[in-house]
Formats: structure tokens, C-alpha cells, sequence
């Protein structure tokens, strides 16, 4: 068979274009860089467009005492160090610059009274620090970015999937992939690559991803042999949506406890005065799921099995201008009015922690020419996220990454393709339609939510654990067993029949992680194992690809120098 | 269980027709689900575009009952069940198949706006007062529901010379930012055919992020362009309205 397909060629191809994607496609393009950019849905649906809450940066615009080391101290904290330190202290410093550049390139954040970038209280930072949009962020932040990238002029393929990378020797060459629209294959040939992937929330039945989040970004850059890097750190947002079903795991971003929300059970008790006296509320999220879950567990959930979160007491004219999206959201898919009556929420799988091992200055993977910036990317948040460290996230690895890949780029002669990957790649897509009869890769897809749902939850244990991995090893033969019907013309059944390929590797990787690590820390909590161990403090998982087998060991924690070993012990 | 009918359009380029799919409803369902439920149960190559499922990316318009809507922000309980329920796609766009349309000129109307540009020297000191205005047109997802329902693109398919109603509010977004030094009232006049609009408010009643695209967008752009030039369907309104 020779396959037919079309070859596009870039310095630096970027995958995905949520806000890293963009964000490195923009640093790239800086440098001087032809950069071409690939998603999965629309330019501009990506993730990124439905961040609600806000971005996390020290502008100490609202609190004047913060600062960078304070937001540093935060995500360490959150992240109960087992964070790159260096990430997070590069994220700490670089990210009120980020956030004011975007305001240079148009975003039009709400105000101050003095006419700065307001800022907002969020779970786990010490100071009103999240740079917002009412409760639209994201959509401000990736047209932002989405507008100056193609106005200066990045190529954009949209509706078009990678589902390999192809290598030259041990550094990455290029990248194969499919045409959403016709079906039809592409190549991309590039010196350098920046995965900015997302997530993988789509693995779990009760999430609040979309159909993008399959860990595509992950799986390629395990199969071409990168590391991946805490893996068993999903966070699990304390306030989805429970009710009516059809919205079940839809996020309730946290802005409302930010804006004042408070939470209680079905008693009417504050409950979190219980499990974080301190914070309460606005406790980190690990400890807000738990005591959601716990509350529930010991029989005093909501009717639908949650909590309830009432953001009512505040006047309504103020939760309609600082929560307009909840305000519809609850009123048209809940018929719940949030000004005059609490909303019910419960734990919902929502973000990614681990991912691909990197490099804190460059974003640079342990394969060459292989960069990764994002949610795709593991190291800043350690064991838990605190809130609007994403999109700051974003701003600040995403154009790390795609500098350090336009000038690795420079650096390095043209990449050969070799036809035999290519040819194995469209053979392996090709597949499940040769297959006759096979299952439907919709019902491989929901036991998989349902085994990671149950197996692999908030609270996780030895047994569950290791019948999980039974349960993937059975999963991934009849995943390889699917068929789907239709031609190739944007067909979705064949589209989630690759999906389901990520989505088997990623779990595997949750599953060996939580596994391994017999202690509980952030967002990984083992009922066996249920106190922090100060040995496990000092590791990180990593995952490897050996052969078709993967391997999992640990790796040492980078230490923090004295200086910042000392502000992260401080009590304040 | 109750079930509800569906009659969704399965095609592509070179035609097609709806296809019957009965499905059992779950309380406060919505369309979209619907939709899932019949590519997990009967058409596994049902194309529907989707991400958010909670109306914040503009992924999932189509038409539903002849009427341009979100699906994941329909609800079933709101729709007469003793009919079928009809779903197309959006009728101004080439389809690609089923409820999957060729949305790619929008792109490439946007690509000729002229972007922000900020004043020299400007300090960013900017107030919320100031800000409010655009931000209204920033709340765009970009469902192109506006597009889909206005008649200069849905039956004159003036696509050459019309940028359609979501480009009136980009421009308005940037005509309205407090800090941006650029007029685009030219373009709009020239190059957009913001005259060609003769404020019917159909895009204005679709939008699902309740933007005043007509009032707040459109006619102040307008009357920008007759600052300028001379737009004769505005003259006629300000007529009527009794305005100078
Ligand atoms: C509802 C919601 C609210 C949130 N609110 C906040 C908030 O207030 N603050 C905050 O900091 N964070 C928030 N988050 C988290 C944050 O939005 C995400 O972590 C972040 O947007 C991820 O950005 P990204 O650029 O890494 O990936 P994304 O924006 O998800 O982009 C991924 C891109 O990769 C592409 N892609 C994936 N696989 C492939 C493939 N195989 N081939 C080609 N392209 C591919 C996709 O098409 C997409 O374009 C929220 C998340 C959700 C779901
Ligand atoms: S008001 Fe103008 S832009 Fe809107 S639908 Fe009518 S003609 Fe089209
Ligand atoms: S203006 Fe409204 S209807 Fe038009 S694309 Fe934007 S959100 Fe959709
Ligand atoms: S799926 Fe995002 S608006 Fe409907």
C-alpha cells in the first residue's frame, strides 16, 4: 500500500491551540520562526475558551503586599512540593508581564477603581490575585491571542489530528495526522515540536472536559519516547454540576466561593469549618472534593448526591455581573435561579496535574526537538493546582516553549521523514474499518469512564488500584478489536476508535502511578495510605516506554535552594 | 420511558435527508444530548460538532425546528414532543455532513479586520465605565447563529460583499475599545458592506450571549459610517425614530 497524503513543513509545529499553543506559536513567531499550528475542533474552541474564573498573577493591583514570592509560596504549598520549584518561581515572576501583555494586545480585563487589571480571591492564594473577565477569562484570553496569531501570520490547520509523531533517528522529525473534514492524511514535517495538548479528563465518566480531552499530547510523546511525569495527580474540582443528568460534571468555577459562595450539606452546616477551618471555602481543591465527597459518603449530600453552594445571599444585580455564565448556566440547563436559591455540586474530573516531563527554562521534553507547555505538560503545580495557575500557565510556558523551539529550530538541519512510519501510521489509523463486526468503540469508551470513574476516583486504594489495571489490560484488547462504520468523511466513531489509544496509555499511567505511590498527597488520596509519607515527598513518578512495556520509577524532587526553602516553611 | 422523535439530517456536499432516531428522554435533557445518545446507539458517524456543552464555545448551532440554536442549550422540556423534533444544519453555510458545516469563511473575514492598535504613549489606566460597552461584544463565542439567520447571507448569499453580523460586532468591539487608535469606518462602508444591513434584528433575537449586535453594534457603526458617508437605510430610521 502506498498512502496517499498531503506534507506541509514548518521550523516549528505546534499541537494543539488552546492558550499554550497560541502562546508558544507567538513566541516562536517572534523569534523569527515559519510556525504552523494543528487542533482537533475550530480555531478558538479549544479548552482554554471555557476557563471561567480568572488568571493567577502577583500585579498586587487590588493587594498591594503581594508579590511573586508570596504567589511562589502558594503554588508550592498547593502543591504540596512536590512542584518543579524552578517552574514555579519562573511562573511566579513572569506572569503579571504575560497577563499585561495581553492587555496590550487588546484583552480588556474588568477594573480597579483606579483603572487597573482587577483581581479576585481564589481557593489557596493568599492575596485577590486572579486578573478577570467576569466569569469568561478564557474566552477573552484565546481570542486575544487567537486574533494577534493570525494576524501575524501563523498558519493554522484546524479540524486536523496528529495521531503519531515521526522520528529521525532519536529527534522528532514531524508529525502525522488526519483531515477531520474529508478524512484525508497530512504529514507535517518540523525541526521542532510543542505539544500543548490539554488534558485527559475525557477518560472519567463525571468531568468537566470535552471531547478534546483524550491525552492525545501525552500518549504521542510516550510513544516517541518521552517522559511522562506525575501521573497520578488528577485534580478532581470540588463543584461540578450534579443535576439534571445531562449536565452532570459541568464546572462551577470557583469564582462563586471566590465572589463569596459558601458551601453546606443537607443539614445546612458549613461543613468545611470541619475540614479547613482556616481557609473553609476557600480551601485548595483536593480538600474541598474530599470533604464534598465525604459529606455525601457519610449521608448528608444533597438530594442528587452533592453539596449545596449558595451564592444568594449577595445582591442579585452583583451575582449577575460578576457570575453572568453561572447565572444562565444554572438558570437554563438547572432551572435553578443561583440569586435566590444554592445550586447543587459535587467532584467533578477536571485538570490534569502530570504530563510530560520537562525542562523549566526551555519546556523541553527528554527527546529532542520535542518541546511541551501547558496542561500537556507536568512539573509547576505538583501534587495539586491551585486555581488560575492555569492560564498564567499558559502565558508563561507556553511562550518559553515556543522560543526554546524556534531556537532549536535554528540550530539544527532538516529533519528526513522515513515512508515506512508514515505508511504504519495510516495503516494503524486505517484499521477499524477493515474490521468487520467489531464492538463500537462508543461502549469500549463509557466501560472506560466507568473502570477510571470507579477504580481510579478521588479516593483510590491497593485493590481497586490493581483490578483497574486488569480492567485496562481487557479494555485496550477490545479497544483494539473496534470497528466503525461510515465512510472517512468526518466521521466521530472513527475519530473516538484513535482517541481510545490515548485515553488506554494516559490511564495506564494514572493507574501505575496512584499504584506506586503509597502515601496521600494533594490530589492523590490512597484510603490505605491515608497520611503524607516524607520519603514520597521527595519523589516524582516517572513513566517511560521500554519496548512496548512501560516502565515506571522515581525520580528525585528537585531541591529548593535555601533561600526558598526557607519562604516555603514560613508561616504567614 | 418517554421518548421523543428526531429527524436529523444526514448528508453531505451532494445531498441528503432526515433520518429517523428515537430516543428516551432523561429530565432537563438537551439536544445535544439527544445527539449523543444517537451516535452512541445508532449512527456512530453522526458528524456534530461539540465541546463545552454549556454554551461558552459556540461549537454546536445548528437548526432546530427551523430555528438556529445551541443544542446543548436546548432543552427537550422546552419543545413540543408530540411531533418530531427536526435538526439541520445551519442553512447559510456549505454542509460538510450532517450537522457539520463549512464555517471557514468566517475566518476569513475576520483575517481582514484590521486589530487592535493602542494610542502611543497610553499609560492603560482604564475604567470600568469605559470598559463596559465592549465588553458586551467581547462575550462573542462565535456560533455564527447571527450569521446563519441573517438574510443578506442566508438567502442573498452576499458573502463577497457582506461581512455578516459577527464581524459588525468585532468591529464594534474594537471601535469601542477605550485605548484603540484605528477607524475602521471605511472598511465597514467599503470593504464589509455594513449598508447592505437593514436592521431586521434577526441575529440580534438568535444570539444566545444576548448581544445587542443591532442597537448597540450595528446602528452606532452605522452612524459612524454616515459621519462619514452617507448610509441611506439609516437615514430612513433616524426618520422614523424622529432623531435629527
Ligand atoms: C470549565 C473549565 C474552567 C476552567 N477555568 C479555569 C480558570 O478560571 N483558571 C485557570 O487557570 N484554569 C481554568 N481551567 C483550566 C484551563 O482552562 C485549562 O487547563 C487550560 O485552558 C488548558 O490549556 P492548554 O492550552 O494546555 O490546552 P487546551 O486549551 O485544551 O488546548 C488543547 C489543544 O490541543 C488540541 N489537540 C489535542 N489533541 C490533539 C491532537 N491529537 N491533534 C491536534 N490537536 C490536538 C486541541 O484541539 C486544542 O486546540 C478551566 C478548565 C475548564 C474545563
Ligand atoms: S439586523 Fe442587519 S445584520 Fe442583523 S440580521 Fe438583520 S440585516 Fe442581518
Ligand atoms: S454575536 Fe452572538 S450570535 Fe453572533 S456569533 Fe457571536 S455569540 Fe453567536
Ligand atoms: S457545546 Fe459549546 S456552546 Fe454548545
Amino acid at each position: 500500500m502506498t498512502t496517499e497524503y498531503e506534507t506541509h513543513e514548518h521550523d516549528v509545529l505546534i499541537i494543539g491551540a488552546g492558550g499554550a499553543g497560541l502562546r508558544a506559536a507567538l513566541g516562536a513567531l517572534a523569534q523569527g520562526a515559519r510556525v504552523g499550528v494543528v487542533c482537533k475542533s475550530l480555531l478558538g474552541k479549544a479548552h482554554t475558551v471555557m476557563a471561567e474564573g480568572g488568571i493567577a498573577a502577583a500585579m498586587a493591583n487590588v493587594d498591594t503586599a503581594d508579590d511573586w514570592r508570596t504567589h511562589f509560596r502558594d503554588t508550592m504549598r498547593g502543591g504540596k512540593l512536590l512542584n518543579n520549584w524552578r517552574m514555579a518561581q519562573i511562573h511566579a515572576q513572569e506572569a503579571p508581564e504575560r497577563v499585561r501583555e495581553l492587555e496590550q494586545w487588546g484583552a480588556l480585563f474588568d477594573r480597579t477603581e483606579d483603572g487597573q487589571i482587577l483581581q479576585r480571591a481564589f481557593g489557596g492564594h493568599t492575596f485577590r490575585r486572579l486578573c478577570h473577565v467576569g466569569d469568561r477569562t478564557g474566552l477573552e484570553m484565546i481570542r486575544t491571542l487567537q486574533d494577534r496569531g493570525v494576524q501575524l501570520g501563523i498558519d493554522v490547520y484546524m479540524e486536523c489530528t496528529i495521531s503519531r509523531l515521526l522520528k529521525d533517528g532519536d529527534r522528532v522529525a514531524g508529525a502525522f495526522g488526519y483531515w477531520r473534514e474529508q478524512g484525508r492524511f497530512v504529514v507535517f514535517r518540523a525541526k521542532s515540536i510543542v505539544m500543548a495538548t490539554g488534558g485527559i479528563g475525557k477518560a472519567w465518566k463525571i468531568t468537566s472536559n470535552s471531547w478534546e480531552y483524550t491525552g492525545d499530547g501525552m500518549a504521542l510523546a510516550y510513544g516517541a519516547g518521552a517522559e511522562l511525569m506525575d501521573m497520578e495527580f488528577v485534580q478532581f474540582h470540588p463543584t461540578g454540576m450534579v443535576w439534571p443528568p445531562g449536565v452532570q460534571g459541568i464546572l462551577v468555577t470557583e469564582a462563586v466561593r471566590g465572589e463569596g459562595g459558601v458551601l453546606r450539606n443537607k443539614l445546612g452546616q458549613r461543613f468545611m469549618e470541619k475540614y479547613d477551618p482556616k481557609k473553609l471555602d476557600l480551601s485548595t481543591r483536593d480538600v474541598v472534593a474530599r470533604a464534598i465527597y465525604t459529606e455525601v459518603r457519610e449521608g448528608r449530600g444533597t438530594e442528587h448526591g452533592g453539596a449545596y453552594l449558595d451564592i444568594s445571599q449577595k445582591p442579585a444585580d452583583y451575582v449577575k455581573k460578576k457570575l453572568p455564565s453561572m447565572y444562565h448556566q444554572f438558570k437554563e440547563l438547572a432551572d435553578v435561579d443561583i440569586t435566590k436559591g444554592p445550586m447543587e455540586v459535587g467532584p467533578t474530573c477536571h485538570y490534569m496535574m502530570g504530563g510530560i516531563r520537562v525542562d523549566a527554562e526551555t519546556a523541553k521534553s527528554s527527546v529532542s526537538g520535542l518541546f511541551a507547555a501547558g496542561e500537556a505538560a507536568a512539573g509547576l503545580h505538583g501534587a495539586n493546582r491551585l486555581g488560575g495557575n492555569s492560564l498564567s500557565d499558559l502565558l508563561v510556558f507556553g511562550r518559553r516553549a515556543g522560543m526554546a523551539a524556534a531556537e532549536h529550530a535554528n540550530h539544527v538541519s532538516t529533519t528526513a521523514l522515513d515512508s515506512g512510519q508514515i505508511e504504519e501510521a495510516a495503516r494503524e489509523m486505517l484499521a477499524p474499518f477493515e474490521r468487520d463486526a467489531g464492538e463500537s468503540p462508543y461502549t469500549v469508551h463509557r466501560d472506560l469512564q466507568e473502570t477510571m470513574q470507579n477504580l481510579v476516583g478521588i479516593f483510590r486504594n491497593k485493590e481497586d488500584l490493581i483490578r483497574a489495571l486488569e480492567e485496562l489490560e481487557k479494555l485496550k484488547e477490545r479497544a483494539g478489536r473496534v470497528s466503525v462504520e461510515g465512510s472517512r468523511l468526518f466521521n466521530p466513531g472513527w475519530h473516538l476508535a484513535q482517541d481510545l489509544k490515548a485515553m488506554l496509555t494516559v490511564s495506564e499511567a494514572v493507574t501505575r502511578s496512584a499504584l506506586a505511590r503509597e502515601e496521600s498527597r494533594g490530589a492523590h488520596s490512597r484510603i490505605d495510605h491515608p497520611g503524607l509519607d516524607a520519603t514520597w515527598g521527595t519523589k516524582n513518578n516517572v513513566i517511560v516506554r521500554e519496548g512496548s512495556a512501560m516502565m515506571l520509577r522515581q525520580s528525585a524532587v528537585p531541591e529548593l535552594p535555601g533561600d526558598l526553602k526557607q519562604l516555603v516553611a514560613e508561616e504567614k | 420511558m418517554a421518548e421523543a422523535i428526531f429527524e436529523v439530517f444526514r448528508g453531505d456536499r451532494e445531498g441528503g435527508q432526515p433520518a429517523t432516531y428515537r430516543v428516551p428522554i432523561a429530565p432537563g435533557m438537551v439536544v445535544l444530548d439527544a445527539l449523543h445518545h444517537i451516535q452512541a446507539h445508532q449512527a456512530p458517524d453522526l458528524a456534530v460538532r461539540w465541546n463545552c456543552k454549556a454554551g461558552k464555545c459556540g461549537s454546536c448551532s445548528a437548526e432546530v425546528n427551523g430555528r438556529p440554536r445551541l443544542t446543548c442549550k436546548t432543552r427537550m422540556d422546552a419543545l413540543p414532543l408530540d411531533k418530531p423534533i427536526t435538526v439541520q444544519p445551519m442553512k447559510a453555510f456549505p454542509v460538510i455532513k450532517d450537522l457539520v458545516t463549512d464555517v471557514s469563511w468566517n475566518y476569513r473575514v475576520n483575517k481582514k479586520i484590521p486589530p487592535f492598535e493602542p494610542r502611543p504613549g497610553t499609560d492603560w489606566k482604564i475604567y470600568q465605565e469605559d470598559v463596559d460597552r465592549a465588553q458586551e461584544f467581547r462575550k462573542c463565542i462565535e456560533c455564527f447563529l447571527c450569521q446563519d439567520v441573517c438574510h443578506v447571507l442566508r438567502e442573498h448569499e452576499e458573502m463577497e460583499q457582506f461581512a455578516g453580523p459577527r464581524f459588525f460586532v468585532r468591529v464594534a468591539a474594537l471601535e469601542m475599545h477605550p485605548l484603540d487608535s484605528k477607524s475602521r469606518t471605511r472598511m465597514l462602508k467599503e470593504e464589509l458592506g455594513i449598508g447592505l444591513c437593514n436592521i431586521t434584528k434577526c441575529c440580534t433575537e438568535v444570539c444566545p450571549e444576548e448581544i445587542h449586535i443591532t442597537d448597540n453594534a450595528i446602528i452606532p457603526l452605522k452612524e459612524r459610517v454616515v459621519d462619514e458617508f452617507y448610509d441611506p437605510v439609516l437615514m430612513l430610521v433616524r426618520k422614523i425614530r424622529g432623531e435629527k
